[in-house]
């Protein structure tokens, strides 16, 4: 019995975590003058109380679960992917090009073509990390960080000239915005009147397949074993550097797949800011999720709402916006924080009885 | 009234532990279990691998606690919540599997996690002072500014040794320490044993080798599945006792090794030279040929090369000068895959570290070299079914004691990791086999299944490369015997020919015609 409960506990510590950081925000609110249950209340409704609150979470969980699957094969190979945010955009600018570049063709054609342009850049934008640390031992965290910044230039440039939309040099606005992509290549809406498209569907989708890739293939199980223990792997005959670099690929792709949708689901042009921050919460909703393909879609839903519900939260109470961040970097940083917990209490069962 | 050893700490007179019970997930490692040490005895421990030696050990160490039972020192009820509390009570602990930062030197080792005497400002140069004092006293060689990578084993346990008695540690367990050293280390470290127990020191050694456990402890106990099957002083008792109450039937120490038709040339060796981690040659110019059903064994003190020239064999270590020619294909500087695809199978020397991945399951470990093939998948498919069936066959073929299939292997005991290893490179039935300390830490019911297994993989014609320091299971087994020294063979004899005092002589370096 004792055991069952510790078990639920440990389960549960996660969960705890939310209303912990809530009640520290609650404090930050009072301290505000704002009023703690108005705010709360405004977010939770904002979330998840309509469906207009709903849809826009599962739009912004879009992105994050694809980044987040992206960065399960990327840390259970051993390595730290923190490119996402750059992959993003070049996935993004990949599919804008094609689309725009090629917008008479059929879309049964283009739209995966888009899709597929996007992986590719994202892979790309991986692969450079990747090869870097396979041939050379480039260290991963600073060359994707790296690679982010690159990304965030080129797209400056190519939205302020070879790819701005010609509409804004007429009217002379010259906002650093691509041209519309075609309807052909847009998203199908799920929900009438609502931004939710059919790109969340191969969200999911795309967990069972990453599921299934990295425990029931030779590939996901070589990823695993290199991820564990490099030296017992190269043993084995392994080849540890290109199974690294094929995660940091990996990683990108499903990051580009992240920015393409965007374009296609949301955006439908590419525009500065169109990755803003899910880079890095698809980390935290992938660590939320245990690094476990098929964790990262609740991890990801509960991110998306956060997101949502802090911004509706902050029409309803007026507090700055700096508070919002600390209230979501305040979960982060429990969540994380009682997932340690409860693997130690775990450990601690195990061995001391 | 308090008796003090000569650093100032009080003597432990006495500990005990009584009807100490400890389950895990599915096993139940120790069973009421009695066992009790006095200052200036050794009491070593023995039992077959898992039988819950270390497992007993830990709960004295403060790494697990007791589910029933009581530890009892000089009289007094102890509860242990973590090492530090047994550090505190003057226990410490050498472990089956060494834990020192490699990246660190020795004396960085013994004082991490220790106040410094000069309080925020590091206090090394006295460490290193009483590091030196230490190893003088207990006849313990250690070179205090080393770092710990580039160490051989039998450097790094005595460094295990001085931090325990650093920390002031009057009862030291040993757990397995004779098990990574060469015989003159082991005479070494005897004579550090009977030093520190006659100052008053209580210790606790764990082996499996009973020639050893005879030469030095006081009183053996022997551990046989969670249970104590007795407590004997080392007058009343005899090996073959030792090894029936262990395995609970007769065990045989001698082989027959029927002679073999020599195949052809399987592994050919040409002048390799191979870089060792101090930039300096670790193996300087070696030559061997090993035909199809031989065993080749290699002996000689450890760290005179044979680590490096197994991880060259096995494609881990670049090869500066000179060839290696498997099955007729040479492989020089080959990966390890085109070692594997050529029909070799390698066992290496750290099963931990080199051997298996400790979260994977005992399932996942078995298939590591050849997942790929058929039948453990199609299509880059993993096929679990076919992957359960052959794993269950060799896990029970190789006697490997395991709750289930999908047990992560670091729940298993060492000598069944061991087995795990030998079972998954022997199944694949290779034509070239490399084995490095193939029986460490394994007991002796275990070796002697090994062994067997080996001279029947020499009668299929596959071609073996013996590494090992137990000079014994060289002698019982090999066709051959090589002798390395400083990098190079010194001298290659017939194993009939091989007494102990020639080879002793060889390793020595002195060559004898
Ligand atoms: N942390 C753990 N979790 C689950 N099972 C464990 C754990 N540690 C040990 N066991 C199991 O308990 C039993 C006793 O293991 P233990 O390591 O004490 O054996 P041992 O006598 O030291 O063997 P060896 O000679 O191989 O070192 C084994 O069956 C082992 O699988
Ligand atoms: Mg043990």
């Amino acid at each position: 019995m004792k055991r069952v409960l510790n078990k639920v506990f440990e389960a549960l510590l996660p969960l705890l975590a939310v209303p912990v950081a809530f009640l520290i925000g609650a404090m930050m609110l009072l301290a505000l003058g704002a009023n703690p249950l108005e705010a709360y209340g405004a977010m939770i409704a904002g979330a998840f109380g309509d469906v207009s609150g709903l849809t826009q979470t599962l739009v912004k969980a879009t992105p994050l679960l694809l980044v987040g699957l992206g960065v399960c094969i990327a840390f259970r190979g051993g390595v730290i992917n923190i490119g996402g945010e750059g992959q993003i955009i070049v996935g993004a600018l990949a599919a804008t090009a094609v689309a725009v570049g090629f917008k008479e063709w059929p879309g049964l054609v283009l739209l995966p073509l888009c899709m597929l342009a996007g992986v590719l850049a994202g892979a790309m934008w991986g692969g450079v990390p990747g090869i870097l640390k396979a041939r050379l031992g480039v260290n991963e965290i600073l060359s994707t960080v790296m690679m982010n910044a690159i990304a965030v230039q080129l797209s400056n440039y190519l939205l302020r000239g070879p790819m701005i939309d010609p509409k804004e040099i007429e009217a002379g606005t010259r906002i650093a915005q691509s041209a519309l992509l075609p309807r052909s290549v847009w998203l199908a809406r799920l929900v009438p009147q609502t931004l939710l498209h059919s790109g969340a569907i191969i969200a999911v989708v795309l967990a069972v397949v990453v599921f299934i890739f990295l425990w029931r293939t030779t590939i996901g199980y070589r990823i695993r074993a290199v991820g564990l223990n490099r030296d017992a792997a190269k043993y084995a005959g392994i080849n540890v550097p290109f199974y690294q670099a094929l995660s940091l690929i990996l990683g990108g792709a499903f990051a580009g797949l992240a920015g393409a949708i965007e374009v296609m689901g949301v955006q439908h042009r590419m525009m500065e800011n169109l990755a803003s921050g899910y880079g890095f919460s698809g980390i935290v909703a992938a660590l939320f999720g245990s690094l476990h393909p098929l964790g990262s879609i609740p991890a990801s839903v509960l991110f998306g709402g956060l997101l949502v519900g802090a911004d509706k939260m902050q029409r309803a109470v007026q507090v700055p916006s700096a508070l919002i961040d600390t209230l979501l970097g305040l979960v982060v940083l429990l969540v994380v924080g009682s997932q340690v917990i409860s693997r130690r209490r775990a450990h601690r069962r195990e061995t001391r009885g | 009234m308090t008796r003090y050893l000569s650093s100032g700490r009080p003597i432990l007179e006495e500990m005990r532990m009584q009807g100490i019970v400890k389950r895990f997930p599915g096993v139940l490692a120790n069973d009421h279990v009695d066992f009790d040490v006095r200052t200036g005895e050794v009491h070593a421990l023995l039992g077959e691998n898992g039988a819950g030696k270390s497992t007993l050990m830990r709960q004295l160490y403060g790494m697990y606690k007791p589910d029933e039972g009581k530890i009892l020192i000089d009289g007094k009820e102890m509860h242990f919540n973590s090492p530090q509390d047994a550090i505190n009570a003057g226990i410490g602990m050498i472990h089956q599997h060494f834990m020192l930062v490699p990246g660190l030197t020795v004396v960085e080792n013994i004082a991490l996690g220790l106040k410094s005497s000069r309080g925020p400002v590091l206090d090394l140069d006295r460490v290193e002072k009483r590091v030196l004092e230490l190893g003088e006293q207990y006849g313990l060689k250690v070179d205090p500014r080393a770092y710990v990578w580039q160490l051989a084993v039998g450097e790094q346990q005595r460094i295990e040794i001085i931090k325990a008695l650093y920390r002031g540690a009057s009862l030291l367990v040993l757990d397995e320490p004779t098990a990574v050293l060469t015989p003159q280390e082991v005479d070494d470290l005897f004579v550090t044993f009977k030093r520190m127990a006659s100052e008053g020191h209580a210790l606790i050694f764990i082996s499996h080798k009973l020639n050893e456990v005879l030469a030095i402890s006081n009183r053996i106990t022997v551990l046989r599945d969670g249970k104590n099957a007795g407590t004997r002083p080392n007058e009343n008792v005899t090996r073959v006792e030792l090894a029936q109450m262990m395995v609970g039937r007769p065990v045989i120490l001698q082989y027959n090794r029927p002679p073999v038709e020599a195949g052809p040339v399987r592994l050919r060796i040409q002048d390799l030279h191979v870089r060792g981690d101090r930039g300096k040659d670790a193996v300087d110019g070696v030559s061997l040929e090993i035909c199809g059903g031989e065993i080749l064994g290699l002996a000689g003190v450890s760290g005179n090369g044979q680590r490096e020239l197994a991880e060259a064999l096995a494609g881990m270590r670049p090869v500066r000068q000179g060839r290696i020619i498997l099955n007729d294909k040479e492989v020089t500087n080959g990966s390890p895959l085109q070692h594997i695809n050529v029909g070799q199978s390698y066992i290496p020397e750290e099963r931990m570290k080199e051997g298996a991945i400790r979260e994977f399951s005992v399932a996942d470990n078995m298939i590591l070299a050849d997942h790929g093939k058929k039948p453990y998948s199609r299509h880059t498919f993993l096929d679990f079914k076919a992957i359960r069936e052959q794993v269950g066959k060799i896990v029970s073929d190789f006697n490997v004691k395991t709750p289930s299939l999908d047990t992560p292997v670091k729940n298993l005991s060492g000598g069944n990791i061991q087995k795990l290893i030998l079972g998954r490179e022997l199944s694949r039935c290779p034509s070239v086999l490399i084995a490095s300390q193939p029986t460490r830490g394994v007991d002796i019911g275990a070796s002697e299944y090994i062994h067997q297994r080996l001279l029947e993989q020499r009668l299929c014609g596959t071609a073996t490369l013996l590494i090992s320091e137990d000079l014994d299971e060289i002698r019982a087994l090999s066709d051959r015997i090589a002798v390395m020294y400083e990098g190079r063979i010194i001298g290659i004899v017939d194993s009939k020919d091989a007494t102990p005092d020639r080879l002793g002589l060889m390793m020595a370096g002195v060559e004898t015609a």
